[in-house]
């Protein structure tokens, strides 16, 4: 079938950019089968591409994405809307974390006002505060006893990149586990906490899979018995 | 606080187990020889100073000796406080423990030593306290670096890591 190409025509006093602009479909087809690949950072030459598919084969490929795309997306947000968060706090910005609970910054508002204490039963891990060299195996043991899937927030500068504690006694998130948002701010405001969490859930509901785990070298995140 | 001639008859009776008397903005300190701090803490808990309040370290590199440990001594119903120092070397950094008669030096010695390296001896569990079990150094000497990580911002981050390798 032939495509017909028109140019948009410029409604008057629109805020589009001056000129007409001639739509290729063929294009947009091509960019919007591509654009995974390029935020994964994949290799858009190799066999199987999707641009590079026609007919049967293409079809194929869309109904057998369609389905678990749509299942997956389901899934995703169902679970981006109720985090359970286990609140881990640690120090000073636990003051600040105790308030996105609270009345004003409410995070029931989201779903994620149950708070569990126990780690089995917890999908989020908010790690608000300093970690101590002590401290650290200890977190790392209650990160690998939370359950796939599982996501961690560092809260604050300290945790992230050392803060104003930058000294011998502690050590950054980062260099025990893998973390999917850092929230700057000594101590971030309620607000920020927030924003850092609906990033998160923005992320777990967009693409659960960003490539994160293996850029960390995070595989392998479950507590064995028989290393305890 | 005794004032200053209270504090010089106590380091009168304290005899030569004193070696310093120090009285600044009414406070009274008494520098007293290591080997005998803990008589001369019992004569001053005769004296009526029951309560020991705190016990701290201190560096004073680069005088010698170096290691210092201040005794921080209170008496409640006069209202009065006095501070026992002793001076240890960094070669032989030993003092006797206190904490048979003064049970709140247990975790306060414990501290001394896990951040200065002044050993009590007769301590009942001398080990680490702040830092994990397996450090090595004593991190509050002035000669021990402050230590921490170089801060990597994301947008420098992919030179760190091509650095790294």
């Amino acid at each position: 079938m032939e495509v017909k190409r028109e140019p948009i025509r410029r409604r008057e006093g629109s805020s589009l950019s001056a000129g007409t602009v001639p739509v290729d479909a063929e294009l947009l087809r091509v960019r919007r089968l591509n654009a995974p690949q390029l935020l994964r950072g994949g290799d858009l030459q190799g066999p199987n591409q999707p641009a590079h598919l026609e007919g049967t084969e293409l079809e194929r490929y869309v109904e057998e994405r369609m389905l678990t795309t749509t299942l997956d997306k389901a899934v995703a947000w169902a679970r981006s809307n109720s985090f359970f968060p286990l609140g881990f706090g640690l120090a000073c910005c636990a003051m600040e974390q105790f308030h996105t609970a609270g009345a004003r910054m409410d995070i029931a508002r989201f779903g994620f006002e149950a708070f569990r204490a126990s780690p089995r039963q917890a999908d989020l891990i908010i790690l608000a505060g300093r970690v101590s060299i002590k401290m650290a195996p200890i977190i790392r043991r209650l990160y690998d006893q939370m359950l796939e899937p599982k996501w961690a927030i560092s809260m604050g500068a300290c945790c992230s990149s050392m803060g104003v504690f930058n000294n011998y006694a502690l050590v950054p998130a980062d260099k025990f586990m893998p973390i999917d948002v850092h929230v700057p701010g000594c101590p971030p405001r309620p607000e920020a906490l927030m924003h850092g969490i609906l990033k998160l859930r923005k992320l777990v509901q967009d693409d659960p899979d960003m490539g994160w785990r293996e850029r960390y070298g995070a595989v392998g995140t479950e507590e064995r018995p028989e290393d305890a | 606080m005794p004032d200053a001639t209270g504090l010089e008859l106590l380091a009168r009776e304290l005899g030569d187990a004193a070696i310093e008397t120090v009285y600044f903005r009414e406070r009274a300190t008494i520098v007293v020889d290591p080997a005998r701090i803990r008589a001369v803490l019992q004569t001053l808990r005769g004296k009526g100073y029951a309560f020991m309040a705190s016990l701290h370290g201190v560096d004073h590199y680069p005088e010698e000796p170096r290691l210092g440990v201040i005794y921080e001594l209170l008496d409640m119903s006069a209202v009065d406080r006095i501070a026992v120092k002793v001076r240890v070397p960094l070669e032989a950094p030993r003092v006797e423990s206190v904490t048979a008669d003064w049970p709140t030096a247990d975790h306060q010695e414990r501290e001394v030593y896990d951040m200065f390296g002044v050993v009590f001896e007769g301590h009942p569990d001398l080990r680490r306290i702040l830092m994990p079990e397996d450090y090595e150094g004593h991190p509050q000497r002035r000669d021990f670096p402050i230590g921490g990580e170089p801060v990597i911002f994301t947008r420098d981050e992919a030179k760190w890591l091509e650095a790294r390798e």
